[in-house]
Protein backbone atom coordinates (compact mmCIF):
# COMPACT_ATOMS: atom_id res chain seq x y z
CA UNK A 1 0.00 0.00 0.00
CA UNK A 2 1.18 3.39 -0.94
CA UNK A 3 0.47 6.72 0.88
CA UNK A 4 1.39 10.29 0.25
CA UNK A 5 2.87 11.78 2.96
CA UNK A 6 3.33 15.12 4.34
CA UNK A 7 6.25 15.15 7.00
CA UNK A 8 6.28 18.82 7.87
CA UNK A 9 7.76 21.78 9.06
CA UNK A 10 9.69 20.30 12.47
CA UNK A 11 10.01 16.49 11.16
CA UNK A 12 12.84 17.85 9.33
CA UNK A 13 14.32 19.42 12.13
CA UNK A 14 13.85 18.90 15.95
CA UNK A 15 11.32 16.60 15.47
CA UNK A 16 13.76 13.86 12.96
CA UNK A 17 13.06 11.13 15.55
CA UNK A 18 9.36 10.84 14.78
CA UNK A 19 9.85 11.34 11.04
CA UNK A 20 13.22 8.88 10.50
CA UNK A 21 11.53 6.01 12.89
CA UNK A 22 8.07 6.14 11.46
CA UNK A 23 9.62 5.94 7.77
CA UNK A 24 11.55 3.33 8.82
CA UNK A 25 8.69 0.98 10.37
CA UNK A 26 6.07 2.14 7.67
CA UNK A 27 9.04 -0.42 5.26
CA UNK A 28 9.06 -2.78 8.11
CA UNK A 29 5.30 -3.05 8.40
CA UNK A 30 5.01 -3.32 4.62
CA UNK A 31 3.42 0.12 3.66
CA UNK A 32 5.29 3.01 1.56
CA UNK A 33 5.29 6.88 2.38
CA UNK A 34 6.11 8.52 -1.00
CA UNK A 35 7.01 12.16 0.28
CA UNK A 36 4.90 14.79 -1.74
CA UNK A 37 7.32 17.17 -3.45
CA UNK A 38 6.97 20.78 -2.84
CA UNK A 39 4.99 20.47 0.41
CA UNK A 40 4.57 23.43 1.99
CA UNK A 41 4.27 24.08 6.03
CA UNK A 42 0.73 23.64 7.21
CA UNK A 43 1.26 26.58 9.63
CA UNK A 44 0.86 24.55 12.70
CA UNK A 45 -2.61 25.99 14.12
CA UNK A 46 -5.98 25.51 11.76
CA UNK A 47 -7.44 29.24 10.88
CA UNK A 48 -10.45 29.69 12.81
CA UNK A 49 -11.64 32.72 11.31
CA UNK A 50 -14.65 31.47 8.99
CA UNK A 51 -13.24 34.02 6.32
CA UNK A 52 -9.66 32.89 6.47
CA UNK A 53 -8.31 31.50 2.61
CA UNK A 54 -4.67 32.48 2.43
CA UNK A 55 -3.54 30.06 4.81
CA UNK A 56 -5.12 27.63 4.41
CA UNK A 57 -3.86 27.25 0.72
CA UNK A 58 -0.71 24.98 1.82
CA UNK A 59 -2.91 22.29 2.93
CA UNK A 60 -5.21 22.53 0.09
CA UNK A 61 -2.20 22.16 -2.71
CA UNK A 62 -1.00 18.99 -0.06
CA UNK A 63 -4.40 17.94 -0.47
CA UNK A 64 -4.86 18.49 -3.97
CA UNK A 65 -1.68 16.97 -4.84
CA UNK A 66 -2.56 13.47 -2.91
CA UNK A 67 -5.71 13.48 -5.19
CA UNK A 68 -4.10 13.83 -8.00
CA UNK A 69 -1.81 10.90 -6.95
CA UNK A 70 -4.89 8.68 -6.27
CA UNK A 71 -3.74 8.50 -2.65
CA UNK A 72 -4.81 9.20 0.89
CA UNK A 73 -2.30 11.44 2.91
CA UNK A 74 -0.63 10.41 5.65
CA UNK A 75 0.96 13.37 8.50
CA UNK A 76 2.84 11.71 11.72
CA UNK A 77 2.90 15.39 13.40
CA UNK A 78 -0.30 15.97 15.41
CA UNK A 79 -0.44 19.61 14.53
CA UNK A 80 -0.41 18.19 10.69
CA UNK A 81 -2.92 16.07 10.58
CA UNK A 82 -5.33 18.43 12.26
CA UNK A 83 -4.68 21.11 9.72
CA UNK A 84 -4.86 19.03 7.05
CA UNK A 85 -8.15 16.83 8.12
CA UNK A 86 -9.90 20.35 8.96
CA UNK A 87 -9.05 22.32 5.95
CA UNK A 88 -10.05 19.32 3.84
CA UNK A 89 -13.62 19.02 5.67
CA UNK A 90 -13.93 22.57 5.05
CA UNK A 91 -12.98 21.93 1.07
CA UNK A 92 -15.56 19.26 0.83
CA UNK A 93 -18.29 20.96 3.35
CA UNK A 94 -18.19 24.65 3.03
CA UNK A 95 -19.26 25.94 -0.71
CA UNK A 96 -17.55 29.55 -0.42
CA UNK A 97 -14.00 28.25 1.34
CA UNK A 98 -14.87 25.83 -1.99
CA UNK A 99 -14.96 28.17 -4.93
CA UNK A 100 -12.71 31.05 -3.56
CA UNK A 101 -9.53 28.43 -2.65
CA UNK A 102 -10.25 26.73 -5.99
CA UNK A 103 -9.81 29.97 -7.61
CA UNK A 104 -6.65 30.59 -6.61
CA UNK A 105 -5.83 27.04 -7.14
CA UNK A 106 -6.42 27.26 -11.19
CA UNK A 107 -6.91 23.51 -11.39
CA UNK A 108 -7.97 21.40 -14.17
CA UNK A 109 -10.61 19.88 -11.98
CA UNK A 110 -11.94 22.01 -8.87
CA UNK A 111 -10.61 19.78 -5.50
CA UNK A 112 -13.53 19.56 -3.29
CA UNK A 113 -12.10 17.50 -0.28
CA UNK A 114 -11.48 14.16 -2.11
CA UNK A 115 -8.83 12.79 -0.74
CA UNK A 116 -8.32 10.73 2.80
CA UNK A 117 -6.81 12.42 5.86
CA UNK A 118 -5.19 9.75 7.76
CA UNK A 119 -2.65 9.98 11.11
CA UNK A 120 0.20 7.27 10.77
CA UNK A 121 -1.98 6.04 14.12
CA UNK A 122 -4.91 4.91 12.04
CA UNK A 123 -2.69 3.38 9.43
CA UNK A 124 -1.46 1.10 12.37
CA UNK A 125 -4.99 0.63 13.65
CA UNK A 126 -7.13 0.53 10.88
CA UNK A 127 -4.97 -1.39 7.50
CA UNK A 128 -1.68 -2.63 9.52
CA UNK A 129 -4.29 -3.97 12.78
CA UNK A 130 -3.06 -3.98 16.07
CA UNK A 131 -3.17 -7.78 15.99
CA UNK A 132 -1.08 -8.19 13.21
CA UNK A 133 1.88 -5.20 14.52
CA UNK A 134 1.92 -7.51 18.20
CA UNK A 135 2.90 -10.43 15.59
CA UNK A 136 5.59 -8.58 14.18
CA UNK A 137 7.28 -7.28 17.58
CA UNK A 138 10.48 -8.70 17.66
CA UNK A 139 11.34 -6.61 21.48
CA UNK A 140 8.53 -6.82 23.24
CA UNK A 141 8.44 -3.93 25.52
CA UNK A 142 7.27 -6.03 28.61
CA UNK A 143 7.72 -4.40 32.22
CA UNK A 144 7.41 -0.74 30.90
CA UNK A 145 4.36 1.33 32.05
CA UNK A 146 3.39 3.81 29.39
CA UNK A 147 0.64 6.98 29.83
CA UNK A 148 -0.75 7.85 26.40
CA UNK A 149 -0.36 11.80 26.19
CA UNK A 150 -3.14 12.53 23.47
CA UNK A 151 -3.35 16.25 23.96
CA UNK A 152 -5.78 17.85 22.19
CA UNK A 153 -5.18 18.31 18.41
CA UNK A 154 -5.56 14.29 17.19
CA UNK A 155 -9.10 14.61 19.09
CA UNK A 156 -10.87 17.93 19.10
CA UNK A 157 -13.30 18.49 17.54
CA UNK A 158 -14.45 15.71 17.49
CA UNK A 159 -17.05 16.13 15.03
CA UNK A 160 -13.77 16.66 12.39
CA UNK A 161 -11.12 15.11 13.43
CA UNK A 162 -12.78 11.37 14.00
CA UNK A 163 -9.65 10.26 15.50
CA UNK A 164 -11.18 7.71 18.44
CA UNK A 165 -13.78 8.68 21.27
CA UNK A 166 -12.51 12.38 22.24
CA UNK A 167 -13.02 12.46 26.32
CA UNK A 168 -12.22 8.24 26.37
CA UNK A 169 -9.64 7.52 23.42
CA UNK A 170 -7.69 4.04 23.19
CA UNK A 171 -5.91 3.86 20.16
CA UNK A 172 -2.47 4.66 21.87
CA UNK A 173 -3.71 2.49 24.75
CA UNK A 174 -4.13 -0.46 21.98
CA UNK A 175 -0.92 0.74 20.90
CA UNK A 176 1.01 0.52 23.73
CA UNK A 177 -0.27 -3.04 24.28
CA UNK A 178 0.62 -4.37 21.01
CA UNK A 179 4.10 -3.81 21.90
CA UNK A 180 4.14 -5.55 24.65
CA UNK A 181 4.24 -2.86 27.38
CA UNK A 182 1.29 -1.91 29.83
CA UNK A 183 -0.70 1.37 28.90
CA UNK A 184 -1.13 3.66 32.22
CA UNK A 185 -4.29 5.00 32.26
CA UNK A 186 -4.57 8.35 33.70
CA UNK A 187 -6.83 11.50 33.76
CA UNK A 188 -5.24 14.25 32.47
CA UNK A 189 -4.10 12.52 29.18
CA UNK A 190 -6.37 14.36 27.00
CA UNK A 191 -5.73 17.80 28.66
CA UNK A 192 -3.82 20.71 26.63
CA UNK A 193 0.02 21.21 27.26
CA UNK A 194 -0.52 24.80 26.43
CA UNK A 195 0.81 24.32 23.11
CA UNK A 196 2.06 28.00 21.55
CA UNK A 197 1.43 29.47 24.65
CA UNK A 198 4.63 28.91 26.01
CA UNK A 199 6.58 31.10 23.48
CA UNK A 200 5.77 33.64 25.89
CA UNK A 201 4.01 32.59 29.20
CA UNK A 202 5.92 30.12 29.95
CA UNK A 203 4.65 30.17 33.29
CA UNK A 204 1.47 28.80 32.57
CA UNK A 205 2.68 26.77 30.05
CA UNK A 206 4.71 24.94 32.95
CA UNK A 207 1.77 24.74 35.22
CA UNK A 208 -0.50 23.04 32.44
CA UNK A 209 2.37 20.53 31.96
CA UNK A 210 2.89 19.87 35.89
CA UNK A 211 -0.38 19.11 36.72
CA UNK A 212 -0.28 16.39 33.14
CA UNK A 213 2.60 14.56 34.11
CA UNK A 214 2.52 14.58 38.07
CA UNK A 215 -0.81 12.45 37.28
CA UNK A 216 1.05 10.34 34.92
CA UNK A 217 3.42 10.35 37.73
CA UNK A 218 0.97 9.08 39.84
CA UNK A 219 -0.27 6.16 38.10
CA UNK A 220 3.71 5.00 37.79
CA UNK A 221 3.74 5.77 34.34
CA UNK A 222 7.53 5.67 33.28
CA UNK A 223 7.02 7.70 30.25
CA UNK A 224 4.77 9.19 28.36
CA UNK A 225 4.37 8.85 24.94
CA UNK A 226 3.14 11.71 22.22
CA UNK A 227 2.75 12.28 18.30
CA UNK A 228 3.23 15.96 19.12
CA UNK A 229 6.62 17.91 18.97
CA UNK A 230 5.26 20.54 20.36
CA UNK A 231 3.43 18.88 23.65
CA UNK A 232 6.89 17.03 23.28
CA UNK A 233 8.68 20.24 23.57
CA UNK A 234 6.36 21.95 26.32
CA UNK A 235 6.00 18.58 28.39
CA UNK A 236 9.83 17.67 28.47
CA UNK A 237 10.98 21.24 29.55
CA UNK A 238 8.55 20.57 32.59
CA UNK A 239 9.36 17.56 33.68
CA UNK A 240 11.99 14.98 34.06
CA UNK A 241 9.42 12.71 32.89
CA UNK A 242 11.15 11.12 29.57
CA UNK A 243 8.51 12.08 27.10
CA UNK A 244 9.05 9.94 23.34
CA UNK A 245 7.53 9.53 20.33
CA UNK A 246 5.11 6.81 19.60
CA UNK A 247 7.64 6.18 15.87
CA UNK A 248 10.81 5.48 18.88
CA UNK A 249 8.73 3.07 21.15
CA UNK A 250 7.32 1.57 17.65
CA UNK A 251 10.87 1.21 16.48
CA UNK A 252 12.56 -0.15 19.79
CA UNK A 253 9.56 -2.90 19.62
CA UNK A 254 10.51 -3.82 15.57
CA UNK A 255 13.79 -4.17 16.28
CA UNK A 256 15.00 -1.45 14.37
CA UNK A 257 16.35 1.51 17.23
CA UNK A 258 18.09 -0.39 20.02
CA UNK A 259 16.19 -0.61 23.44
CA UNK A 260 16.19 2.34 25.53
CA UNK A 261 16.02 1.47 29.46
CA UNK B 1 -19.22 47.01 9.63
CA UNK B 2 -19.35 47.60 13.24
CA UNK B 3 -17.64 45.23 15.99
CA UNK B 4 -20.21 42.82 16.44
CA UNK B 5 -21.01 42.16 13.03
CA UNK B 6 -17.42 41.67 12.30
CA UNK B 7 -17.14 39.09 15.16
CA UNK B 8 -20.18 37.26 14.26
CA UNK B 9 -18.58 37.04 10.50
CA UNK B 10 -14.72 35.97 11.44
CA UNK B 11 -16.60 33.52 13.85
CA UNK B 12 -19.18 31.79 12.07
CA UNK B 13 -21.17 31.94 15.61
CA UNK B 14 -24.61 32.69 16.74
CA UNK B 15 -24.66 33.71 19.88
CA UNK B 16 -28.29 33.47 20.50
CA UNK B 17 -28.02 29.45 20.66
CA UNK B 18 -25.99 29.74 23.96
CA UNK B 19 -28.32 28.49 26.61
CA UNK B 20 -25.46 29.41 29.54
CA UNK B 21 -24.80 26.19 31.23
CA UNK B 22 -21.10 27.05 31.26
CA UNK B 23 -19.55 23.76 30.53
CA UNK B 24 -17.25 25.71 28.03
CA UNK B 25 -16.13 27.92 31.07
CA UNK B 26 -15.59 24.71 33.39
CA UNK B 27 -13.63 22.75 30.48
CA UNK B 28 -11.48 25.78 29.77
CA UNK B 29 -7.76 25.30 31.00
CA UNK B 30 -6.93 28.74 30.76
CA UNK B 31 -10.09 29.40 32.96
CA UNK B 32 -7.88 31.16 36.19
CA UNK B 33 -6.34 33.32 33.60
CA UNK B 34 -9.12 34.93 31.74
CA UNK B 35 -10.58 38.13 32.93
CA UNK B 36 -14.30 37.54 30.83
CA UNK B 37 -14.70 33.16 31.01
CA UNK B 38 -15.88 31.66 27.73
CA UNK B 39 -19.30 31.61 28.81
CA UNK B 40 -18.80 35.40 29.51
CA UNK B 41 -17.54 35.74 25.98
CA UNK B 42 -21.05 34.90 24.43
CA UNK B 43 -23.03 37.37 26.54
CA UNK B 44 -20.78 40.39 25.61
CA UNK B 45 -21.40 39.54 22.21
CA UNK B 46 -24.61 39.20 22.76
CA UNK B 47 -24.75 42.43 24.20
CA UNK B 48 -23.07 43.84 21.79
CA UNK B 49 -20.02 44.99 24.01
CA UNK B 50 -17.12 43.69 21.31
CA UNK B 51 -14.99 46.61 22.64
CA UNK B 52 -14.62 45.26 26.36
CA UNK B 53 -13.26 41.67 24.85
CA UNK B 54 -10.50 43.22 22.04
CA UNK B 55 -9.20 45.10 25.40
CA UNK B 56 -9.63 41.52 27.57
CA UNK B 57 -6.63 39.51 28.40
CA UNK B 58 -8.69 36.43 27.53
CA UNK B 59 -8.65 37.29 23.81
CA UNK B 60 -4.59 36.21 24.34
CA UNK B 61 -5.31 33.14 26.98
CA UNK B 62 -7.28 31.32 24.81
CA UNK B 63 -5.08 27.57 24.06
CA UNK B 64 -6.97 26.68 20.97
CA UNK B 65 -7.98 23.16 22.57
CA UNK B 66 -10.85 22.91 21.34
CA UNK B 67 -12.32 21.42 25.03
CA UNK B 68 -15.10 24.39 24.67
CA UNK B 69 -16.03 23.70 21.46
CA UNK B 70 -15.82 19.84 21.98
CA UNK B 71 -18.06 19.55 24.76
CA UNK B 72 -20.61 22.86 23.55
CA UNK B 73 -24.08 21.21 24.38
CA UNK B 74 -25.63 23.55 21.94
CA UNK B 75 -22.63 23.98 19.47
CA UNK B 76 -22.25 27.56 20.02
CA UNK B 77 -18.28 27.35 19.78
CA UNK B 78 -17.24 29.44 22.17
CA UNK B 79 -13.44 29.39 20.94
CA UNK B 80 -14.23 30.64 17.75
CA UNK B 81 -15.28 33.86 19.65
CA UNK B 82 -12.28 34.44 21.27
CA UNK B 83 -10.46 33.96 18.70
CA UNK B 84 -12.15 35.97 16.43
CA UNK B 85 -11.99 38.75 19.14
CA UNK B 86 -8.03 38.45 18.53
CA UNK B 87 -8.16 38.29 15.00
CA UNK B 88 -9.55 42.05 15.10
CA UNK B 89 -7.18 42.98 17.07
CA UNK B 90 -4.22 40.97 15.22
CA UNK B 91 -5.82 42.52 11.73
CA UNK B 92 -4.44 46.16 12.31
CA UNK B 93 -1.47 47.31 12.40
CA UNK B 94 0.39 47.46 16.08
CA UNK B 95 -1.79 45.68 18.02
CA UNK B 96 -0.63 42.13 17.22
CA UNK B 97 0.98 40.01 20.32
CA UNK B 98 4.38 39.38 19.36
CA UNK B 99 6.68 40.88 17.24
CA UNK B 100 9.24 39.82 15.41
CA UNK B 101 11.79 41.85 17.44
CA UNK B 102 10.86 39.63 20.63
CA UNK B 103 11.71 36.43 19.06
CA UNK B 104 16.06 35.96 19.32
CA UNK B 105 15.30 36.21 23.17
CA UNK B 106 12.35 33.67 23.20
CA UNK B 107 14.43 31.24 21.31
CA UNK B 108 16.19 27.55 23.32
CA UNK B 109 17.99 24.97 21.03
CA UNK B 110 15.20 22.44 21.67
CA UNK B 111 12.32 24.60 20.69
CA UNK B 112 10.29 23.25 17.54
CA UNK B 113 9.76 25.03 14.14
CA UNK B 114 5.89 23.94 14.76
CA UNK B 115 5.75 26.50 18.13
CA UNK B 116 7.40 29.25 16.40
CA UNK B 117 4.63 28.59 13.06
CA UNK B 118 1.90 28.44 15.30
CA UNK B 119 2.71 31.64 17.65
CA UNK B 120 3.55 33.46 14.44
CA UNK B 121 -0.30 32.41 13.15
CA UNK B 122 -1.82 33.13 16.44
CA UNK B 123 -0.03 36.50 17.84
CA UNK B 124 0.05 37.95 14.35
CA UNK B 125 -0.47 38.37 11.00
Amino acid sequence: MKYSYFPGCTLRNKAKNLDDYARACAEKLGFCLEELTDWQCCGGVYPLGADEIASKLPSVRALNAAKEKGQDLVAVCSACYHVLKRVNDDMANVSDMQTRANNYMALSEPYTGETKVLHYLEVLRDVVGFDNLKKQVVNPLTGRKIGAYYGCLLLRPSSVMAFDDPENPTILEDFIRALGAEPVVYPYRNECCGGYISIKEKEQAGALCEKITQSAAGYQADCLVTACPLCKYNLSKNSDLPIVYFTELLAEALGIKEVQE
Amino acid sequence: MNKVDEIKQISGVNPLKCMKCGKCSASCPSFNEMDIKPHQFVTYVVNDDVEALANSKSAWKCLSCFACIERCPRNVQPGKLIDAARQILIRQRGQEGLSADEIPALLDEDMPQQLLMSAFRKYRR
